[in-house]
């Protein structure tokens, strides 16, 4: 109990000056013959010193979230317009490509799923943490062998130095893991966006760079973006999680709630799926059909067809975020909610609220 | 019960269908002057009964994938023997082993890499049939068909290209071609471990249906525990080629007895933020599988080695340091020096090595380490300075080495139900494994 109480009050410092503030993203890809809208009207905070979980299964936005923040699509992809990304108090979606390298360099650094992917093979891992240093924090020569080691040392890589003029085929999948992360930090940032950066390692080794980011973490102050598909790991991780579906975030809460007092169907349905300790006489929950892909525009609930307990406004109105459960921001987009209201009234207010938001972008 | 002859098996209801027994799978290591074999199953033996699931988990590398090939007779065993309702299929070859394979079939893990994308879903349910030449095209063509509507999909699939599905309706496709021949016996590797958690549940489902109605007898390999915990009768767990502890699969998740277990099982992350439950984090990485350590194979990791007797007494985190600096040791002896390096060692010129001092000074920072151990560090650190950092590596042995490092151990059972768990610390002589977990769990 301890826990969650500061846990939730330090969120809420954090949040009234957020250094990761998303409102209204949209992320469209232009195909041939449609527009698939991946990422459609995402907004949440990250408060500082906060860790803040995007969980989703595959195609559901996540990913494209995460590219769109650091400024990662490419054509045919593009953020459209009405989106706002500011960070740290700066807008990033005006930036240009050379402006916007200088936050990655020193504001954001990002961690992918495949370690492989970050490093370079023909270098020294000590080379490519030596060239960070130089390029973002101007530090070259004995020093920046120094910092090296130092970083090294960090991330819990042991006998440091000697690992400096090695290359990354000479590491383990989570020695290479820790590398990147020392390569992120020697950009010194205040922001992390973690990108599935534990799903391609073993447990044993999943649970080492989870404590490695926690430690990481308490000691420079980072602010986490952590994005998943794991729900255990963001149950461990996180302190406030967004539920995402077909480029939407569903329902948001502080991890306690979410996990103890789900309010949208999908949240309920994902997280009867998982074979945990459950036996089997119970049976497995599935949810019927099949993620959609989001080429429509959010003219209705895109969950509704596998939903449940849908009802014929579900294919007619888009529902809106309001506040569920008691924790005061847990919101869920469903048209069954506020449930205290009758189904008309429901249905009215989330007009009501989409009415609002659309007249404020004219 | 076709090719059972010479054995019969006894009568009784659990059937006794795969036994395996000493089996070993080494690659390479032959010839005078190649390097040691690396041993991806280094002697594990265990029995799976008719209509059983048998979980096999473990880290990537662990051995498990190649363990599941070599009981299909897809690798040629090294060691050890398979027997297969009475037959020994390590020793089949030719018409017999073909006409064998019909009984055990593989489902794979990626359904993006296991369809060829060149053939129509029909085709490939179908090829096994074409393969061994199963009755008449008019028969093949009606069992496919049987096949998808048992994996549940519909008919019209038949013409269509793999390309056009989803990740979780290939790997329906890829079951379908399994079943195509009527085996008893299924291998799943890592079948759910490519999809999303929602689509996994109907694979699942899927497993458990086909199973029963076909009394199908399944080994599942796989990384996730809460998927293995599901849907398994009993549950083996494997590390660097060999069986640490196996049986009941609900007893062994809620009471596992193996150090190696333990760690593993509190390395899940639950997806339950309330539970603060005791988190064992297993140091470093698993050894090569070609330089396995001589004693228990979890010795260079294990959160609850024996200590050696004239260091009973030693401070936890300064134990731990030792351990940790003779892993630094163990990875500097195996790197190879050039010839450059070896002249100058010879003239005792050589200091690529020097920076050890300072490895030393991390390990122990902050540690207070009595004169009797620091003597035998310094003297370590002295070696490998001179460029010999195996002999440092033998005095840490010599020095710090218990019955962890020098024997493999023995297997014990440890519950009612006939679980086992291969352990030092199950004998009477040592304390056993849980008080110890605790107090190290407690220090640090």
């Amino acid at each position: 109990m301890a826990r969650s109480q500061s846990a939730s009050t330090d969120a809420t410092d954090g949040r009234e000056d957020p250094i990761l503030s998303v409102r209204d993203l949209q992320t469209v890809f232009y195909t041939d013959d449609e527009t698939i809208r991946a990422v459609d009207s995402v907004s949440f905070d990250v408060g500082r010193g906060e860790t803040v979980g995007i969980v989703g299964e595959s195609g559901s936005g996540k990913s494209v979230t995460a590219r769109s923040i650091m400024g990662l699509i490419e054509s045919p992809g593009k953020v459209l317009p009405e989106s706002s990304i500011s960070f740290d108090g700066q807008e990033l979606t005006d930036l240009s490509e050379k402006q916007y390298q200088s936050i990655r360099g020193s504001g954001i650094g990002m961690v992918f799923q495949d370690p492989q992917q970050s490093l370079n093979p023909v270098y020294t891992v000590g080379n490519q943490i030596r060239e960070s240093l130089a390029v973002n924090r101007d530090i070259t020569g004995e020093e920046a062998t120094e910092e090296a080691t130092r970083l090294l040392r960090a991330v819990g890589i042991p006998d440091a130095k000697r690992r400096l003029d090695e290359y990354p085929h000479e590491f383990s999948g989570g020695m290479r893991q820790r590398a990147v992360i020392a390569m992120m930090l020697a950009c010194d940032p205040d922001f992390l966006i973690c990108d599935e950066p534990t799903t391609a390692l073993d447990v044993t080794i999943q649970a080492q760079i989870l404590d490695l980011l926690k430690e990481l973490q308490e000691e420079r102050g980072l602010s986490i973006l952590f994005i998943t598909h794991d729900m255990g790991v963001i149950a461990d991780i996180a302190d406030r999680v967004n539920v995402m579906y077909a480029g939407q975030i569903v329902e948001k809460a502080p991890v306690e709630e979410l996990f103890g007092n789900p309010h949208h169907p999908y949240t309920r349905a994902l997280l009867r799926s998982i074979p945990g300790e459950h036996s089997r006489a119970d049976g497995l929950e599935t949810i019927e059909g099949q993620v959609p892909t989001p080429n429509e525009p959010a003219d209705h609930c895109r969950f509704a067809p596998r939903c449940p307990k849908a009802f014929d406004d579900c294919e007619e109105v888009p529902p809106q975020h309001v506040a569920v459960g008691d924790a005061e921001d847990h919101t869920a987009a469903c048209l069954l909610y506020p449930d205290d209201l009758s189904e008309t009234a429901r249905v009215e207010k989330h007009v009501e609220i989409a009415n609002e938001s659309t007249e404020e972008h004219s | 019960m076709s090719n059972a002859v010479e054995q019969s098996a006894p009568a009784e209801e659990s059937e006794v269908l795969v036994e395996v027994e000493g089996l070993k799978k080494y690659y390479g290591g032959d010839g005078m002057f190649a390097d040691p074999p690396v041993k991806a199953v280094d002697g594990v033996s265990f029995e799976i009964e008719r209509g059983e699931t048998v979980g096999l988990v473990g880290e990537s590398g662990c051995g498990k994938s190649t363990l599941g090939r070599t009981m299909l007779a897809l690798e040629n065993a090294t060691e050890g023997s398979i027997r297969y309702d009475g037959t020994d299929i390590t020793t089949l070859s030719g018409k017999d082993l073909k006409e064998w394979r019909k009984n055990a079939q593989m489902v794979f893990q990626d359904p993006e890499s296991s369809l060829n994308d060149r053939m129509t879903v029909g085709e490939i349910i179908r090829e096994p049939l074409d393969a061994h030449d199963w009755k008449t095209m008019n028969d093949r063509r009606e069992r496919v068909l049987d096949l998808l509507s048992a994996v549940g999909l519909p008919d019209k699939h038949y013409f269509r290209y793999p390309h056009q599905f989803s990740g979780g309706q290939r790997q329906r496709i890829g079951i379908a071609r399994a079943l195509a021949l009527e085996p008893d016996f299924l291998v799943l590797d890592e079948p759910v471990s490519a999809l999303d958690v929602s689509v996994q549940a109907k694979i699942i489902k899927l497993l458990e249906d086909l199973q029963e109605e076909f009394n199908l007898t399944y080994l599942l390999i796989a990384h996730d525990l809460s998927v293995v915990r599901y849907i398994s009768d009993r549950v083996a767990v494997m590390y660097l080629g060999k069986i640490m502890e196996m049986g009941e699969a609900e007893e062994l998740f809620t009471d596992a007895s193996n150090p190696y277990t333990q760690s593993l099982l509190s390395a899940i992350p639950e997806p339950d933020p309330t539970k603060t439950s005791r988190r064992i984090t297993l140091s470093g990485t698993p050894p090569s599988p070609s330089d396995a350590p001589a004693g228990c194979n979890l010795s260079t990791r294990c959160p609850a080695k024996i200590k050696p007797e004239s260091y009973a007494d030693l401070d936890e985190d300064l134990w731990e340091g030792i351990e940790r600096f003779r892993e630094v040791v163990r990875e500097r002896a195996r790197i190879a020096l050039s010839t450059g390096d070896r002249v100058r060692r010879q003239f005792d010129r050589f200091d690529r090595f020097d920076d050890i001092e300072e490895s030393r000074a991390d390990t122990f920072d902050g540690i207070e380490v009595p004169e009797r151990v620091d003597e035998e560090i310094q003297t370590a650190v002295e070696m490998v300075k001179r460029g010999r950092p195996t002999e440092a590596q033998e005095h840490l042995y010599e020095e710090f080495a218990s019955v962890c490092d020098d024997e493999p151990p023995e297997m014990y059972e440890v519950s009612a139900s006939g679980r086992y768990s291969y352990c030092h610390r199950h004998s009477d002589e040592y304390e056993d494994v849980d008080p110890v977990l605790t107090r190290r769990a407690d220090s640090d």
